[in-house]
């Protein structure tokens, strides 16, 4: 799994690639819980995300229900249908913001 | 395609008496492998082998390439992390609640928060439909939802091959109906590759890609629910029409295990 930031006026962009599992989510969680610490609105980009775990869908949630608590927007951009069966399986799908693009996430208001 | 179970040649010996006897299973990624036969048949000890409880008295099993008969015991707990069991009885912990049972398998492999690990078990449990049951202790549920808490702990680390013994026994047939529906689901969802060890053949039919009939320790067949219904070999027809005999057995019985109360 790979990770960077980067901030834009609208928004921290937090992207991952590869593979996020049972290893490496406790990076990918501490990254997250940091970035929502001092943004206003994160994107998470999963699109090169080729497969991810409970744990990495786990650390979302978490980072998702504290962006929620201060007011931070949270939105998860993926096509990856290896990360939204997983979401769906879960009925996560139904909670977060998922957008297929990182343009449309942009562009949309939440 | 590479197959991700790989049973060689297997001979079991207990003592003087051959229970598996030259047996040949390969089984592909992601697919649902349901391994049939009636009592004595055998399935019950590859099972054993295939999780690593019994090593075989010759031949090998391969699983995602790797030799398990020459891993050493540390060598097998750590591949264990890509397993997962659901036993037939469940095989909860009597002394810790559902949750602290399912979470289980990630504090013995893992270093997770331990945030992360509560909203794991919690994901799992929505996904066997026992969202609420965490606090529970297993002595508090019913035969059908310990076999889901036992599906839940069995599935909580996302393993890659999933093995289940038994899932329907002793269930009546909407519960059954559901965990074959949840078998099915985990496939999809998580790519599982999964064996499943039954003599309930109805179950079998709903789930399997591909069947293997044992009986007494051999392989009989190999092959779709199509081409074991279609198979002319005496025995397989021998336990297939057990099926409608057990279906039609006693409309009483089968009443009163529904309803709990006899005629």
């Amino acid at each position: 799994m790979e990770h960077s930031v980067h901030v834009q006026p609208n928004g921290h962009i937090v992207s991952f690639s590869g593979e996020i599992d049972l290893e490496n989510s406790p990076a990918a969680r501490t990254r997250l819980l940091e970035v929502v610490e001092y943004a206003t609105t994160v994107f998470v980009d999963l699109t090169a995300v080729t497969y991810m775990d409970s744990s990495g869908i786990a650390s979302l949630v978490e980072a998702y229900q504290r962006a929620k608590k201060t007011n931070v927007a949270f939105v998860l951009i993926s096509t990856s249908p290896a990360v939204l069966r997983v979401l769906q399986m879960a009925r996560l799908d139904k909670v977060f913001t998922i957008h297929e693009t990182l343009e449309h996430a942009q562009h949309a208001k939440h | 395609m590479i197959p991700v179970i790989e049973v060689k040649d297997v001979v079991t010996h207990y003592g003087s008496r051959k229970i598996l006897n030259h047996v040949n299973v390969d089984i592909q990624p992601g697919e649902i492998m349901v391994v049939m036969g009636g009592s004595g048949s055998g399935k019950s000890t590859l099972l054993r082998h295939l999780i690593g409880l019994e090593r075989v008295s010759a031949g090998s099993i391969r699983l995602l390439d790797q030799d398990i008969g020459h891993m050493s015991h540390h060598e097998l707990t750590r591949f264990y992390r890509k397993l997962g069991v659901a036993f037939q009885g469940g095989a909860l912990f009597s002394s810790m609640t559902v949750g602290e049972n399912i979470m289980l398998p990630l504090r013995e492999h893992t270093n997770l928060d331990e945030k992360t690990m509560a909203i794991m078990v919690r994901m799992k449990l929505e996904v066997v439909n026992l969202a609420g049951f965490e606090h529970l202790m297993p002595s508090e549920l019913s035969g059908g939802m310990l076999k889901r808490a036992a599906f839940a702990r069995a599935v909580i680390m996302d393993p890659a091959l999933l093995f289940c013994d038994e899932p329907s026994a002793g269930l009546d047939p909407v519960v059954s109906s559901s965990l074959d529906e949840l078998i099915l689901q985990l496939r999809d969802a998580l790519n599982m590759t999964i064996v499943v060890v039954t003599h309930e053949l109805d179950s079998a039919f709903r789930i399997a890609d591909r069947i293997t009939v044992l009986d007494k320790g051999e392989v009989l067949t190999i092959g779709s629910v199509d081409q074991v219904r279609a198979s002319t070999h005496t025995r397989i027809q021998d336990l297939l029409n057990r099926r409608f005999e057990e279906t039609i057995l006693d409309p009483d019985e089968y009443l009163a295990r529904l309803t709990g109360e006899s005629i």
